[in-house]
């Protein structure tokens, strides 16, 4: 269970949280859309405990141990092999050595990159990089995955192989929490979407069956109206 | 407590592993320390003052310089890819992490420090064979104090612009006394002076060590969280 409730956070002036709350059961994934500047980022560091609120309080059943974390910038050392940065990730969320070799292996081959596992991350593409980051995130099998722009940078290509690998993971009953700017690449994913602006969820509601293209419209008229 | 030194264990080994991949800073670091003893040994006038007079200070005042090199580096490694952020969502505790900073950090200077000292013998003919064991305690006493300090404070300063010179700023008024009570107490050694006249000193260098390793542990928390 990931649970949030009155969310407020500002940075001096400028409100970056305005009363957000929501919850999400396990196989729910949220897609939070909004433009640049909306809070999307603050919401996902308070997720993760980055962040203290100011006023609210989020909780996620399991704590620390139980999030996965995927970004726009990979948390991985240039220096270290591609095994060597998960085996160090590994160990820092308590899997044994052998637990962590294995399930090191285990998200490489389910990422195909077990030919790059000795491979110094410095040398990977965006793309692989990239996929670098999810290994390192699956790494501890967390119940809850928060993705802040994770198609930033990618080819076509990689953003393809990006949301077909996270269609499997939200199949496999995770809870997910996607924002993004870009309602095209998070809206097939959704179980649940919100609209984010100036720190508040203008519009929250289940997807239901709309399609990418009718949420689309009812961003823009979101975002248009106010 | 055997979950927070297993932890500090995993973040001072990666450290030391990509230390030893680059090696950028350790050359960097033991280059300067041969080069500032140089330039103190072809800098002063041998007829006014003698090196044995001069000694105990130009050991410490090059010994702190390179550690200010070792110091900066802490946490610069975790810029790469917000691997900083990475360590701060994953259920790593800020006190392993400091204390992992802090074992990277003091191995750091040990090395630089252990090619600094014989070096320094050779350029200014100081027999220390006879005291080599009680110097080598003091310089372990107060380097102790001194990374303590600097890796808060490198922490502290790392998401600042200048971060490097706002280090060696914050960090040298908290050195001073350190290093008042290192460069007496190796003068006494050198001086062939019995070590009860320097108990005073030694009493301080372990207490700012107990103080400030403490104070430090408790401190870091804020230096990092946003």
């Amino acid at each position: 269970m990931l649970l949030a409730e009155g969310l407020h956070h500002a940075f001096g002036r400028v409100v970056a949280l305005d009363g957000v709350s929501f919850s999400l059961a396990p196989g729910q994934t949220l897609a939070i859309f909004g433009p640049n500047g909306a809070g999307k980022t603050t919401l996902l560091k308070v997720l993760a405990g980055l962040i203290n609120p100011q006023a609210g309080s989020a909780r996620v059943d399991g704590g620390r141990r139980a999030i996965g974390w995927i970004g726009h910038q990979s948390h991985l050392y240039g220096h270290l092999t591609v095994r060597e940065n998960l085996l160090f990730w590994g160990s820092l969320y308590g899997l044994s050595a052998a637990r962590r070799a294995a399930r090191a292996a285990e998200v490489l081959a389910r990422l195909d990159m077990s030919d790059r596992a000795g491979e110094p991350v410095w040398s990977l593409s965006r793309g692989l990089l990239q996929r670098a980051a999810i290994a390192k995130a699956l790494l501890h099998d967390p119940a809850v995955l928060l993705l802040d722009e994770p198609f930033t940078g990618l080819d076509l290509a990689a953003a393809g192989q990006l949301r077909v690998l996270l269609g499997e993971l939200h199949d496999g009953g995770r809870m997910m929490v996607l924002a993004t700017h870009n309602v095209d690449e998070g809206a097939e994913l959704a179980t649940d979407v919100a609209f984010q602006r100036r720190g508040r969820f203008v519009h929250f509601a289940p997807r239901g069956t709309r399609s990418a293209a009718e949420i689309a419209a009812a961003y823009r008229r979101a975002m248009a109206d106010g | 407590m055997a979950e927070l030194l297993r932890q500090a264990w995993a973040v001072a080994r990666k450290d030391l592993l990509l230390e030893f991949r680059t090696r950028t800073a350790i050359v960097s670091a033991v280059v300067f320390t041969a080069l500032v003893l140089t330039v103190f040994n072809f800098g002063r006038d041998p007829t006014a003052v003698s090196a044995l007079d001069l000694a105990p200070t130009i050991l410490w005042v090059t010994f702190t310089f390179a550690a200010m090199l070792a110091l900066n580096r802490a946490f610069q490694l975790e810029l790469e890819n917000q691997a900083l952020e990475g360590l701060l969502v994953s259920p790593l505790s800020r006190t392993s992490l400091y204390w992992g900073k802090l074992l990277a950090n003091l191995a750091f200077v040990a090395v630089v420090e252990s090619v600094g000292l014989p070096l320094f013998v050779l350029f200014f003919n100081v027999p220390v064979g006879r005291v080599l064991l009680p110097l080598v305690a003091v310089i372990a006493l107060a380097t102790v104090g001194f990374v303590a300090v600097g890796t808060l404070f490198s922490a502290l300063v790392i998401r600042t612009r200048f971060a490097e010179l706002l280090l060696v700023v914050l960090l040298l008024p908290f050195l001073v006394r350190p290093l008042i009570g290192a460069v007496q107490v190796t003068a006494r050694l050198f001086g062939d002076r019995p070590l009860s006249e320097a108990v005073g000193y030694l009493k301080l260098l372990a207490a700012y060590d107990i103080v400030f390793v403490s104070l430090a542990s408790f401190l870091f928390r804020f230096t990092v969280d946003e």
